[in-house]
């Protein structure tokens, strides 16, 4: 995506100093690593400076590279995978890190291609465990239709218990004429979104704290590159602006990052989006905002008007896409902000989440 | 959990603002009490919709926000201990105290870990024998049968490392002090639903007869919320001054007879200061004689504490409800969530968080018209 290397004009890497809003924090706090406010203050006043203007915007999940050779254009992508427990309802890390990666790379139009895998093991993990993880690894990449090709494995001294981190890195090609990115967004256009929210985040939530709700919560884990190209087959004249996956931070982050790096507004009714009884429980219980909660298979699109339909009815003949609904709209106000309409019909500004979410007291 | 979308129906909203609009002839104020209140009423923008002569102002009823900054600048240095195990609920782990928050502590190294039950820290302290484990047991009524019941718990299992830092604070002298207060202006108080469902409805019956306004037991849905202003604008109409149930699912007018005798056994009132309001007397509750042995404050000596708030924040007003969150001259510029200058900048049921959160766009037009 080229709107990415805009951004980045003011760098002056011999002149960094520690900029003010990392001033607050003199070490790293769980924070930084939430996907929300600290987390895009980390990449904007510390990595973006030290690498000198190399850096993708903080809000593109993957970049666009052109080849140097032969026009085509490649979604370069890596991220790095934590939770805990390694292995919960409906997947593990394994799945983890390689539909996150395969979906940050489908999210520039991509078709992904490769991935590579880094592990990061504590002492004491189980074999049993890391082969389980392993084999999830195996099974994702072969129904994501990419291929594991490289890998590297490095052992830490455990800190509490055998854990382990993995980094996936890896690529796709761009089909000819698809270009994406919130720049491309305009007033009018539709917001959609692929399918109930918050099923991954709450699972991983109400297993580690031993929460028990009427049914099991299962991770919603999927890879979204088929349903990207089925979405961009169904409207080929560059009707799909924007996608993103949403991730950490939730579905509230990612239309508040479409919006600031678009520069337009976002309305949506909450009503709309759909929210599981039991996710929307367990989020109730501990005091949490569903539209704030991780999702590991769903996407958000903002699509023309005159497509919004046709790409509805594409998404829902997806598998991943089956409870596509339409969420909202782009809009000429409030210019970097998102609007929610909410139950009772009054409006209400959606911010990013500071850092991680806390349950509330009472 | 239909009870959600229940609770939340726009068309019955939309009739109990008509109803409310047709009561209401003259300006009244209304307080909501509770914390969880007033982010309902924001998240879901219910002041906006409601007539221009009713105007809600926030009370006092968010636990982190008027948790004193002695306590807070305790539960750090305790925390810092490398001896220690300090477990909490989320919420307190952004709240500034002097210098630092428990973040901040983790991050430099300390063993600070959030809890869903107190009973958690309850487990970890048998987990750790070679470790004081230190559980922050704050907040109203609603929190603290649950804080009791695992001292009751520890007692019973034996363990000497376990301990409760405790500053549990209560609902009815908070009202009190307010109506007492010659510059107050709420005319009507909405009761925090949760913690009548604990106490029940009898002790609020002589502050209605001592102050003579209604004050409606209200819940945290939408609808629930409606209903309890609707009530209390009827009773202020009509001039009456009576303690109402609009929660009556939860709460009964007796309360949860058993979390009131393991609250009776274990905590004894006492004076808390209220941070940014000052103490109140006869508002908290502390560990009882025969269970003082799990009583962090004595357990640790904390001393060389420097205690300092900052001069710019304005939270004590706006717990007292004399001023909105936005007219605090720092709000939104010096004060954000991010870099919060008081306790009601941080929780999500603090009023200014809520107001940051939910209303800068409505704020923004205000300035703009």
């Amino acid at each position: 995506m080229t709107e990415g290397a805009e951004v980045v004009t003011s760098v002056r890497a011999g002149a960094w100093s520690c900029p003010l809003p990392l001033r607050d924090h003199e070490r790293i706090v769980t924070g930084h690593g939430g996907g929300g406010r600290l987390s895009s203050e980390l990449i904007e006043h510390l990595f973006r400076p030290a690498f000198g203007g190399e850096v993708d915007d903080p809000a593109h999940d993957s970049v666009v590279l052109p080849v140097p050779t032969g026009g085509a254009r490649l979604a370069f992508s890596t991220d790095a995978y934590v939770v805990t427990p390694v292995i919960f309802p409906g997947g593990s890390i394994g799945d983890l890190a390689v539909n996150g990666t395969v979906n940050d790379i489908a999210m520039s139009g991509a078709i992904p291609l490769v991935l590579s895998a880094a592990f990061v093991l504590e002492e004491g993990l189980e074999l049993a465990t890391l082969g389980r993880i392993a084999e999830d690894m195996g099974r994702a990449a072969a129904a994501a239709e990419v291929r594991l090709v490289t890998g590297d494995t490095k052992v830490v001294e455990a800190r509490d218990r055998g854990g382990l981190t993995i980094t996936t890195a890896g690529y796709g090609v761009i089909p000819d004429g698809v270009e994406l990115g919130p720049k491309r967004v305009r007033p009018g256009d539709q917001v959609l979104l692929s399918g109930p929210i918050g099923e991954h985040g709450m699972a991983i939530m109400s297993l580690r704290e031993g929460l028990e709700f009427e049914s099991q919560l299962r991770t919603d884990s999927a890879p979204l590159a088929g349903l990207v190209q089925t979405m961009l087959a169904a409207a080929p004249g560059g009707g799909v602006r924007a996608l993103r996956d949403a991730t950490r931070g939730g579905f509230a982050a990612v239309l508040c990052e479409l919006a600031e790096a678009g520069g337009t507004g976002i309305e949506y009714v909450e009503r709309d989006v759909p929210v599981p009884s039991d996710v929307a429980a367990a989020c109730s219980f501990l005091g949490l905002d569903p539209t704030h909660v991780a999702n590991e298979g769903k996407l958000v699109a903002v699509v023309a008007p005159e497509v919004a339909e046709v790409v509805l009815e594409a998404m829902r003949s997806h598998p991943q896409g089956r409870e596509a609904v339409r969420v909202g709209e782009v809009v000429d106000d409030h210019h970097g902000i998102v609007v929610a309409r909410t139950g009772i019909g009054a409006r209400r500004v959606v911010d990013l989440p500071l850092g991680e979410q806390l349950p509330r007291i009472c | 959990m239909k009870y959600l979308d229940e609770f939340n129906d726009p068309e019955l909203a939309a009739q109990q603002f008509e109803e409310i609009a047709r009561i209401v002839t003259r300006p009244w104020a209304l307080m909501e009490v509770c914390g969880g209140q007033t982010h309902s009423i924001v998240r879901n923008g219910i002041d906006q919709l409601l007539p221009e002569q009713v105007r809600l102002i926030h009370g006092p009823g968010c636990p982190v926000c008027v948790t004193p900054l002695e306590t807070i600048d305790k539960a750090l240095a305790i925390a810092a201990r490398d001896d220690t195990i300090f477990c909490s609920f989320g919420d307190m782990l952004r709240v500034p105290g002097s210098h630092h928050d428990l973040f901040q502590i983790r991050s430099a190294g300390g063993d600070v870990r959030v809890v869903y039950s107190p009973l958690d820290a309850v487990r970890i302290a048998a987990e750790h024998p070679d470790k004081e484990v230190v559980f922050f047991g704050i907040g109203f009524e609603t929190t603290a049968p649950a804080n009791a019941m695992t001292v009751v718990e520890a007692k019973r299992r034996g363990l000497t490392n376990f301990s409760m830092l405790v500053s549990h604070v209560l609902v009815p002298p908070a009202i009190a002090a307010i109506a007492s207060s010659p510059d107050t202006q709420v005319n009507a108080y909405l009761a925090a639903g949760h913690v009548n469902t604990v106490m029940g409805t009898a002790e609020y019956e002589p502050l209605v007869e001592r102050f003579k306004v209604p004050i409606v037991v209200t819940g945290f849905e939408p609808l629930d919320v409606l209903e309890g202003i609707r009530r209390a604008l009827l009773q202020l109409e009509q001039g009456r001054a009576e303690v109402e149930n609009a929660y009556p699912r939860a709460v009964k007018a007796g309360g949860n007879p058993a979390a009131q005798a393991v609250l009776a056994e274990v905590f004894e009132v006492c004076d808390r200061p209220w941070r940014g309001i000052g103490v109140i007397p006869a508002s908290g509750w502390r560990l009882s004689e025969r269970y003082r042995d799990f009583d962090a404050e004595d357990r640790f000596e904390v001393t060389d504490l420097h205690v300092e708030e900052s001069p710019l924040c304005r939270s004590g007003e706006v717990l007292q409800g004399l001023i909105k969150p936005n007219e605090c001259e720092q709000f939104g510029i010096t004060c954000t969530p991010r870099k919060p200058l008081g306790a009601t900048m941080v929780s999500s049921e603090g009023a200014c968080a809520a107001y940051y959160q939910y209303r800068r766009l409505a704020l923004q037009e205000e300035v703009r018209a």
